[in-house]
């Protein structure tokens, strides 16, 4: 770890930002027609990456495309910046770019993240890139890829709205929980991928811009800065997110997303903030306030 | 005089859809070939013949499934005539959406066999945009009475239902966004006969009610009988002899409908 940050340059043995010059041309070619078009999904020629497909190499590579010596890159896993998947990926980028990298989301410019956004609101110098598993909204209930095409290019989308009353007719409320679709821009229904919903509104008018990378699916799609994010619902079920009894047990916060933590054998539980850095954050200044008074 | 009849018989001044010399090749081999007539609004018009002679294929470029090689099929919309081919991809997908429905003979193929009864009955509301989940629920449940399907099993799987219930609850999803024209092929094959007849009863009795217009492919001249108004004969892609039902199965002209009728007790 510390011999990583030590490193002052790139590994000369790769090419900066590990893919190659053409390779990131074409990737940025596709990030910009996803962005022309916001929820788009636009296909590209997804990369043998040095990690097995479906562990993050749709947002790798949009990130190894984007990067430059001036960038700071944050990796979140499940909000976290301290799980494998995200210590490898920043060691990684550490590796082949030799730019730095933070666990601070003000710092960052670049912030690479699976299952989550970061609870502090993004700034318009920042771009959020999520790794997507699956960018087809619809796959689950239409499985032939011409017929899904066909409903996103002629907005049939009546199906969405199907699995939603499903839902309700079975548990009585929306019990999709994450992957919960979006309508971008009012044309295009995406795969916010599987980040809680309780993250959803967050997406909406967010001031970052919002890649979404799928390398074994080999589609990318964006949400440009400001752009209207909305969340399917009904006019008599609307859209709700998750709520909490308790504050997080580590910093008091009442406004984050709890994770469910484990702690013994005896079945006792912890419900503490998943993003790590937020929790982090939030705990100094409870002390910095405790010290002051 | 046909015609004269028809227009009388339906109150209606101009027919719903027109078929002008439609044909369908495979390469060499004849689908169907210079095919003409008109359907008027609450008619029902059956197509006849063995298998083989071209009915599906008929059948599947009427419903904008597959295209004509030649020939217009024209759809009267909103008193303007629509050239079925010759539409655009969107508009096509949005007439088929809302003012056509196709019944098919597998259930399995019209139904999504993963969502519940009133998921298969909503979705063509939700496809129009209805966003009110208390009042999918109404409709479908009202659906499920007129299909004769107790409503309580409004969140019971298709494939927990028998094959008649599962024809009904295809027939349910098709009616339920008031289609103006109805395809249907073979809507009681695989029943038996007790089945049949109750699902005659009522799929006669519904596009009555309606006044849909509809055209139902059958190799059954008893489901002939029972349903349509006029009868279109087909053989080798040909339509070989049409007329008014009843007429034609009571003095058949043509040698291979006479063949055809003697062949059956109807």
């Amino acid at each position: 770890m510390t011999q990583v940050q030590t490193i002052t340059g790139a590994d000369p043995h790769y090419n900066y930002g590990y893919l190659d010059e053409q390779t990131k041309r074409m990737v940025r070619r596709a990030l910009l027609k996803a962005v022309a078009i916001p929820g788009y999904q636009v296909p590209f020629g997804s990369r043998e990456m040095p990690l097995a497909r479906g562990w993050g190499t749709g947002g790798i590579q949009i990130t190894a495309a984007l990067i430059g010596p001036s960038d700071c890159l944050k990796v979140i896993d499940q909000g976290a910046d301290d799980t494998t998947n995200a210590v490898s990926i920043r060691q990684f980028f550490a590796r082949v770019t030799g730019g730095r990298t933070t666990e601070k989301v003000d710092e960052a410019t670049i912030i690479q993240t699976r299952h989550r956004i970061p609870e502090k609101p993004l700034r318009e110098d920042q771009i959020l890139v999520y790794q997507v598993p699956q960018p087809e909204p619809l796959r689950k209930l239409e499985p032939s890829e011409v017929e899904t095409r066909n409903m996103h290019a002629w907005e049939e989308y009546g199906l969405m709205q199907v699995r939603l009353y499903e839902d309700i007719a079975r548990f009585g409320h929306v019990a999709t929980t994450y992957a919960y679709p979006v309508m971008v821009n009012e044309r295009y229904i995406a795969s916010p991928t599987p980040i809680p919903k309780f993250d959803n509104p967050k997406m909406d008018m967010m001031p970052a811009l919002q890649l979404f990378g799928a390398g074994r699916e080999k589609r990318v799609y964006a949400i440009p800065p400001y752009t209207r994010v909305r969340s399917l619902d009904f006019e008599d079920h609307p859209f709700t997110v998750q709520t909490w009894d308790k504050p997080c047990e580590l910093c008091g916060s009442r406004l984050s997303y709890l994770d469910e933590v484990i702690v013994d054998d005896q079945g006792s539980r912890l419900f503490v903030c998943s993003d790590t850095d937020y929790c982090e954050e939030q705990r100094q200044a409870n002390a910095s306030e405790g010290a002051g008074a | 005089m046909n015609e004269l009849l028809h227009s009388s018989l339906s109150g209606a001044q101009q027919p719903i859809l027109q078929v002008e010399r439609m044909s369908r090749f495979y390469g060499e081999r004849v689908g169907c070939q210079a095919v003409s007539f008109k359907l008027w609004p609450g008619e029902i018009l059956g197509v006849v013949g063995e298998s083989g002679s071209g009915k599906s294929t008929l059948l599947r470029c009427l419903a904008a499934l597959d295209q004509p090689t030649q020939g217009d099929i024209l759809f009267s919309e909103q008193g303007e005539w629509l050239n079925i081919p010759a539409l655009s991809e969107p508009k096509r997908r949005a007439l088929m959406r809302r003012a056509w429905g196709i019944v098919h003979q597998n259930p399995r193929d019209g139904l999504r066999m993963g969502v519940s009864a009133g998921g298969n009955i909503g979705e063509r509301l939700m496809d129009a945009g209805e966003r009110n989940y208390a009042q999918i629920r109404r409709v479908a449940s009202e659906w499920l009475a007129r299909v004769e399907i107790d409503p309580d099993r409004i969140d019971d799987l298709p494939r927990h239902f028998s094959g008649g219930m599962q024809q009904r609850l295809q027939i349910a999803r098709v009616l339920v966004s008031e289609p103006r024209l109805v395809f249907m092929d073979e809507p009681t094959g695989g029943l038996d006969v007790s089945v049949q007849a109750k699902l005659l009863d009522l799929l006669r009795a519904l596009v009555r009610d309606m006044g849909i217009a509809a055209v139902i492919v059958t190799h059954d001249l008893a489901v002939a009988r029972l349903l349509t108004d006029r009868l279109m004969v087909m053989k080798d892609g040909f339509v070989i002899e049409q007329g008014l039902t009843d007429q034609v199965l009571d003095d058949p002209q043509h040698a291979y409908t006479q063949l055809l009728t003697s062949a059956v007790l109807v």
